[in-house]
């Protein structure tokens, strides 16, 4: 089998934005002083005009995108998810959500797999703290081909939206030819009616093989990918939910008040056990990216094996 | 300038923020009165405005960033036409659209929401660059409190208008003096303020926010800096032209009760008849 192409959806984000830039005119990126990092040296390269370093000052970045979007253009704004989420989290939700400004917010480097800077730049609570705003969508792109796509359809919607991306290589797993994106469209990407595993981001490769593993013992998982974590696919998980009776969530961030906790609310009420695979309550630390899911359990082996564990076997 | 025309507007618009406070038993009279004057210049006067078309693009834009002065903002739009005088006593009621902060999706005229502090000037910047990027040439005010400025996204703001010339941005500081706990100055001293916006690369002006030929000087000579955006440093009176709040730090977040708003609405009906007489 040929070599899976691995790309960091970071650099997604930074093709995507001078791709679509001939057809987004008003377009701005922002940045502060991460654009080497953020992958905004990308489009900074292509379109030096439309590119605007703010330095290191986050929360003035978030209001000069907001003052920017009230005089008419479409401003991405970039920094890590710890800052960008973290940070600016009251500009963003004061300046942006509150007048729900038509602003985009493409933050990098989120979850554990940032690696060696350790816990102060491994934001697992960005999610959280971003769909909790009012009106603001949250997206969590998988691979290459989601994260160039998500970036399109956050200029074509008019309104905030929360984009996160990775720092990490990872594998393309979907085909450019035959992939659609739509905000707030899960995607059912192996069906099944044991159990589901609901994933998102860099956690949607590891949940399908994991899904695979589980097939040569005999169990059927139906694999759903939520891109789009806010408004989440009600619909699509209330069937999978009544269908298979039992889900795993499965994210790169707390259990508190991310995925797990959206998937939950959206199937209330008709409730089925839901177990949450994610970074329990604590912090991470400094380490290789790939060592550090496997510590957190966010690898395909650790997915197998709560799977098994759910199911009694 | 039609000077006893504006400090008649001035007045009214005074009369209007005693009106909104009094009616909602809150809010924030103290420094609503310290700009009145900077309001009446500013939207009837300054700015490129026009009520009947408050999205027009190529508008003058406005950002309250002392955002809990929005009863003098209200009062403002509402003497120059945006919507009736008689909704200023709806302020901070169910159902109105007169928020207690300025919300820029429901109150024709408010070119931002605002509220939390140092937030405003930030989105003035954006405003003033999307006017630069964009080849228009409408300008962009944006009013702080002396106590704002504590706050460090102010400076964010600072250095970054300054680093990316934005001339067609002035930042006026309401220097009142006063912030809720007391002096600013015994609080936590901003001062030099003229001396901070220099340094970061503004163009400092300073004057008394209660002359009318000062505030047109100003904002005359703001037009004239180029390459750097410009500071008015407005030394004003915290609750100004109502005698017993004039400053006075306690009315910084106080509304009056029936009383006290008869001895205020008597106070500025006086300034009223002299001027109009």
């Amino acid at each position: 089998m040929a070599e899976v192409k691995k790309i960091a959806t970071r650099e997604s984000y930074g093709n995507a934005l001078v791709e679509c830039y001939q057809d987004f005119p008003n377009l701005v990126v922002l940045d502060a002083d991460l654009a080497e990092a953020t992958k905004t040296n990308i489009f900074r390269k292509a379109h030096p005009e439309r590119h605007i370093d703010c330095g290191i000052a986050e929360a003035n970045m978030m209001g000069v995108a907001a003052g920017l979007a009230a005089a008419g253009m479409i401003p991405f704004a970039s920094s890590f998810a710890m800052f960008a989420a973290g940070r600016a989290f009251e500009q963003v939700r004061n300046s942006i959500g509150y007048p729900h400004l038509n602003v985009k917010i493409g933050a990098t480097h989120a979850g554990i797999s940032v690696g060696e800077d350790g816990a102060t730049h491994q934001c697992n609570e960005d999610i959280a703290l971003m769909r909790s705003i009012p009106g603001m969508v949250v997206i969590n792109p998988a691979d290459d081909v989601e994260a160039r796509a998500a970036v399109r359809a956050a200029l074509s919607y008019v309104g905030p939206v929360y984009l996160r991306f990775g720092r990490l290589a990872v594998p393309v797993i979907n085909d450019p030819d035959h992939y659609h994106f739509e905000i707030g469209k899960g995607i059912t990407l192996k069906e099944g009616n044991d159990i589901t595993i609901v994933a998102t981001g860099l956690t949607v490769n590891e949940s399908l093989q994991a899904a695979q593993e589980l097939e040569q013992d005999g169990i059927h998982a139906r694999v759903i990918n939520i891109h789009t974590i806010k408004p989440i696919d009600r619909e699509l998980l209330q069937k999978a939910a009544q269908e298979t009776g039992k889900i795993v969530t499965v994210e790169e961030h707390s259990v508190i008040g991310g995925l797990g906790d959206a998937v939950l609310e959206a199937i209330r009420e008709n409730p089925v056990p839901v177990y949450k695979i994610g970074v329990n309550d604590e912090f991470g630390y400094s380490g290789p990216a790939l060592k550090l899911l496997e510590a957190f359990g966010l690898t395909a082996p650790s997915i197998v094996k709560k799977v098994k564990e759910v199911l009694g076997n | 300038m039609d000077e006893k025309q504006l400090k008649i507007t001035a007045c009214k618009i005074r009369k209007g923020i005693i009106e909104g406070v009094y009616r909602a038993k809150a809010g924030h009279p103290g420094g609503s009165l310290s700009s009145a004057d900077l309001f009446a210049y500013l939207y009837f006067v300054e700015m490129n405005v026009d009520p009947a078309h408050p999205k027009d693009e190529n508008r003058d834009r406005f950002v309250l960033s002392k955002g809990h002065v929005a009863p003098a903002l209200y009062a403002t739009l509402a003497h120059r036409g945006y919507f009736p005088v008689e909704e200023l006593k709806t302020l901070r009621q169910i159902g109105s659209r007169l928020q207690g902060h300025p919300d820029m999706k429901h109150i024709p005229g408010v070119d931002m929401s605002s509220g939390s502090l140092g937030q405003g000037i930030s989105a003035a910047c954006g405003m003033a660059l999307a006017g630069k990027l964009q080849d228009k040439d409408y300008r962009v005010y944006t009013l702080l409190g002396d106590g704002e400025i504590q706050e460090g996204q102010v400076w964010e703001a600072a250095m970054f208008a300054a680093h990316r010339k934005l001339d067609n941005l002035v930042v006026i500081v309401d220097n009142n003096g006063l912030q809720i706990d007391g002096n600013i100055a015994d609080v936590m001293s901003p001062y030099p303020i003229n001396e901070k916006f220099k340094a970061f690369g503004l163009e400092v002006i300073e004057i008394s926010a209660h002359d009318f030929t000062q505030i047109e000087a100003a904002f005359q000579k703001a037009r004239t800096i180029k390459g750097k955006p410009t500071a008015i440093i407005a030394k004003s009176i915290k609750g100004k032209d109502v005698s017993f709040m004039e400053n006075n730090a306690s009315w910084h977040g106080t509304a009056p009760n029936q009383e006290q708003y008869e001895i205020a609405m008597a106070d500025l009906d006086q300034i009223l008849a002299e001027l109009e007489g």
